[in-house]
């Protein structure tokens, strides 16, 4: 740690040096009235990169790109009343996931708080539900201390974002800088270490189970614990399944990895969860589009369930073993245990024999898969498929809310931690390409494809304008099937193909109009539009997307409407009642439980 | 449903008690009473809550009251263990027929009377909600002609303290 130095300096000035020794060296922006007097420094900053960005809204999911795909802290930075509430939809979904993101806002100066002054919005008082915690600063010298504070908050214990709102007053009052400062957190205290006894109690569990499942959450990619993850199931033996928030963290080409489990998992993920006799959840949170209808989720199965916040054990599902600490810990730990448990002979080496034969047979009978369409359009599930092979396991897919995002969950093979990044708690559309711009600063040696929806497109596409002008060539491959597709897919199921307000009309075939046309939107922003509409011309366009490396690129993929996300849990029933396909009800052998 | 009684250290800085109330609200639990105030530390707020909740909610709100980062400690103090207390200031009608009466009644429940009017007077009274609706149950055929109740407070039985030892209190250290 450097030696404490300390120096006369302007609020913004304390504030900008503050970033740049925490090691912040990119922050996504935009300059307003009361953050104004931070913006002058940051021009002779040349340890922090300000990416100017065309909304807040882009800011945020832009930090949280980088967050998820660096493991370090997301900066954004916004002015007062509507840049800060323009933050609101990404804190909340930096909040949902668990991202490290420290938000600093402008404030109306200290005198004018409380008198809806121009710009004026209680954005501590908004974003209290939505912050793991939040600051008002109350005075300049207390800047660097806050800093520091919201930086450790958002990185440790289990991340989230920490909001710093500063009034412009303070910003602009003459202060001293002293680097390090002490952190005052005297409440806060997360638990790193797990209790060893629960430990071996849970690998006692692991070793005798005979249908055991590691339910693996995206607590396991926060904890960088991948690597340990692969030794643990290796040496257990046990089936793993990797939620929405974990994609990656197991490779998909290991024989034990069953999959999603959830509303569009696998059914042998879900068929796993169900049948069980042992979960062993790791940094998993038993959300609703796992369980499906909560009290009849894995009937049989005894729960462990490791977390580093308290909070999660026993809220959904009531666990039997509760561990609390970092995933990357427990997982080492249970390595150690369960070790010295098949050492000392405490597991029959035969007891999962059945279990993965049964698995096994599952996972044969329903793999995943789509049926070819039958209008003559494009497949989108092929050319998700066809993007993740040539793209490869190295590239980065950050998919925005919807059909292509669960079919980017299910059809891209996911083989390395970091390289699946999507909104899985919030389901925020509009999340890809301002994320996939975060991810591609932050990893700039790598392709970063945002995977896209129409109506999700249309919503933060205006980034990509920032992306051209700051030289973030990320990809976008946009799903085009003229709708809400998710949504219209429910009106198809449950609401008798009545399709209210669904059809986005960016591909209408009657009129031979394309509202927008988004190659030209593309190049109206600076970026390569290409269009792709027949399964020939897919691998094509996909390679030469790939060989543009110096300016973004959008493709339209025009695509057919009717594709369906198969399999499903409709919400709100059982995950025994998963559909492996429409009208398609997986039939269980007599063997099975 | 039970009634818990929740001491809670917070630190003594603004918004903290908008934090713990709307926490409260938004994850679906009720207050019964809250009561605020400083303790023998300067920089330390004391809460007294009480919530009507099953054990298993109380876990789970517990829990999520130690995720705010301005809280030091929580303790849910046992009814038995504890002593629990609520003040109630009660204006009664209490004219020269019914006025010694009213005097009587304050007497029996140990109540002060702080004020007098012509035609009413101020009953101060503490002890346990029960006592407290005991003594509004009497009053109340005299005439009640307002009354305002505070939050419970509570401390436990004992020489034992909750305040957290200077051990607790330190702060943490940023990770070189």
């Amino acid at each position: 740690m450097s030696s404490p130095d300390s120096a006369a300096l302007s609020g913004a000035q304390s504030l900008v040096r503050s970033l740049e020794s925490i090691g912040a060296d990119v922050v996504f922006g935009i300059p307003g009235g009361a953050i104004l007097p931070a913006y002058d420094p940051l021009l002779d900053s040349t340890g922090v990169r300000h990416v100017l960005v065309r909304h807040e809204q882009g800011a945020g999911h832009a930090a949280t790109g980088y967050a998820q795909a660096t493991g370090k802290v997301g900066v954004c930075m916004a002015t007062s009343g509507p840049g800060a509430t323009n933050l609101v939809t990404p804190i909340a979904d930096a909040y949902m996931d668990s991202v490290a993101m420290v938000a600093i806002t402008g404030q109306v100066p200290s005198a004018a708080i409380g008198t809806d002054a121009f710009q004026e919005a209680d954005i501590c008082g908004i974003t209290m539900p939505i912050t793991k915690h939040n600051f008002l600063v109350q005075a300049a010298e207390d800047i660097p201390r806050t800093i520091a504070e919201a930086f450790h908050l958002a990185s440790t214990g289990r991340p989230g974002p920490v909001l710093v709102d500063i009034p412009k007053d303070i910003l602009q009052a003459q202060t001293t800088f002293t680097w390090p400062p002490r952190l005052d957190l005297p409440g806060y205290r997360p638990t790193l270490h797990p209790h060893s006894k629960q430990v071996r109690e849970a690998a006692k569990l692991m070793v005798t189970a005979r249908r055991p499942v590691l339910y693996v959450g995206g607590g396991v990619l926060k904890a960088r614990a991948a690597a340990e993850l692969r030794v643990l199931a290796e040496l257990s033996g046990i089936p793993v399944v990797t939620t929405l928030m974990a994609r990656g963290a197991f490779p998909d080409s290991h024989p034990q990895h069953l999959g999603m489990p959830g509303m569009h998992g696998t059914v042998a993920a879900v068929n796993a969860l169900q049948k069980a006799d042992l979960i062993v959840a790791l940094g998993a949170r038993f959300d609703d589009r796992v369980t499906g209808k909560l009290s009849s989720f894995a009937p049989f199965a005894t729960v462990v369930h490791a977390d580093i916040d308290p909070a999660e054990i026993s809220k959904n599902r009531v666990a039997d073993v509760p561990i609390v600490g970092d995933a990357r810990e427990v997982i080492a730990e249970l390595v150690v245990a369960v070790k010295a448990e098949l050492d000392a002979g405490h597991a029959d080496p035969d007891r999962m024999t059945e279990w993965w034969m049964q698995l096994n047979r599952v996972r044969d009978t329903y793999p995943l898969g789509y049926p070819e369409p039958t209008d003559g359009m494009l497949a989108p599930q092929y050319v998700i498929s066809r993007l993740g092979a040539i793209a490869g396991p190295d590239a980065l897919y950050v998919a925005g809310v919807g059909q292509h995002q669960m079919w980017a969950a299910q059809f891209v093979r996911y083989e390395k931690p970091y390289t699946w990044l999507n909104s899985g708690g919030l389901g925020t559309m509009g999340y890809a390409v301002p994320a996939a711009m975060g991810a591609k600063v932050g990893r700039p040696d790598a392709t970063v494809w945002a995977i896209d929806g129409d109506g999700c497109f249309q919503m933060t596409n205006q980034e990509l304008a920032t992306c051209a002008v700051e030289g973030i060539p990320i990809k976008v491959a946009v799903i085009n099937n003229g709708n809400l597709g998710m949504v219209r897919q429910w009106q198809t199921l449950f609401y008798d193909g009545r399709y209210s307000n669904t059809d986005l009309k960016t591909h209408n075939k009657a009129e031979q109009k394309r509202v927008p046309d988004f190659v030209k939107l593309a190049d109206a922003l600076g970026c390569v539009g290409l269009r792709c509409e027949t399964a020939e011309d897919v691998d094509a366009t996909i390679e030469k997307a790939m060989a543009i490396n110096d300016q973004p690129v959008v493709i339209d993929f025009v695509v057919g409407q009717d594709a369906m996300v198969w399999p499903m849990v409709p919400a709100g029933t059982s995950n025994d009642e998963i559909l492996a396909a429409r009208d398609v009800r997986p039939v269980w052998g007599p063997d099975e439980v | 449903m039970n009634k818990h009684t929740l001491s809670v250290l917070v630190e003594n800085k603004p918004g903290v008690l908008a934090r713990v109330s709307s926490l409260f609200s938004r994850r679906g639990f009720n207050i019964d009473s809250l009561a605020v105030g400083p303790t023998e530390h300067p920089e330390i707020s004391r809460m007294t809550i009480v919530v009507n909740v099953d054990a298993l909610p109380l876990e789970q709100v517990t829990k999520q009251l130690n995720k705010l980062v301005n809280v030091l400690k929580i303790v849910e103090l046992e009814p038995t263990a504890s002593v629990q207390r609520e003040l109630l200031l009660v204006k009664v009608r209490a004219d020269l027929a019914t006025r010694s009466h009213v005097l009587e009644t304050a007497q029996l429940f140990r109540a002060k009377v702080v004020d007098v009017a012509t035609d009413a007077v101020t009953i101060e009274a503490t002890g346990t909600g029960d006592k407290l609706e005991a003594l509004i149950r009497v009053l109340e055929p005299f005439g009640i002609r307002e009354l305002v109740q505070s939050g419970m407070v509570a401390l436990g039985r004992g020489a034992r303290s909750i305040t957290a030892p200077s051990a607790t209190l330190r702060s943490v250290d940023r990770p070189a």
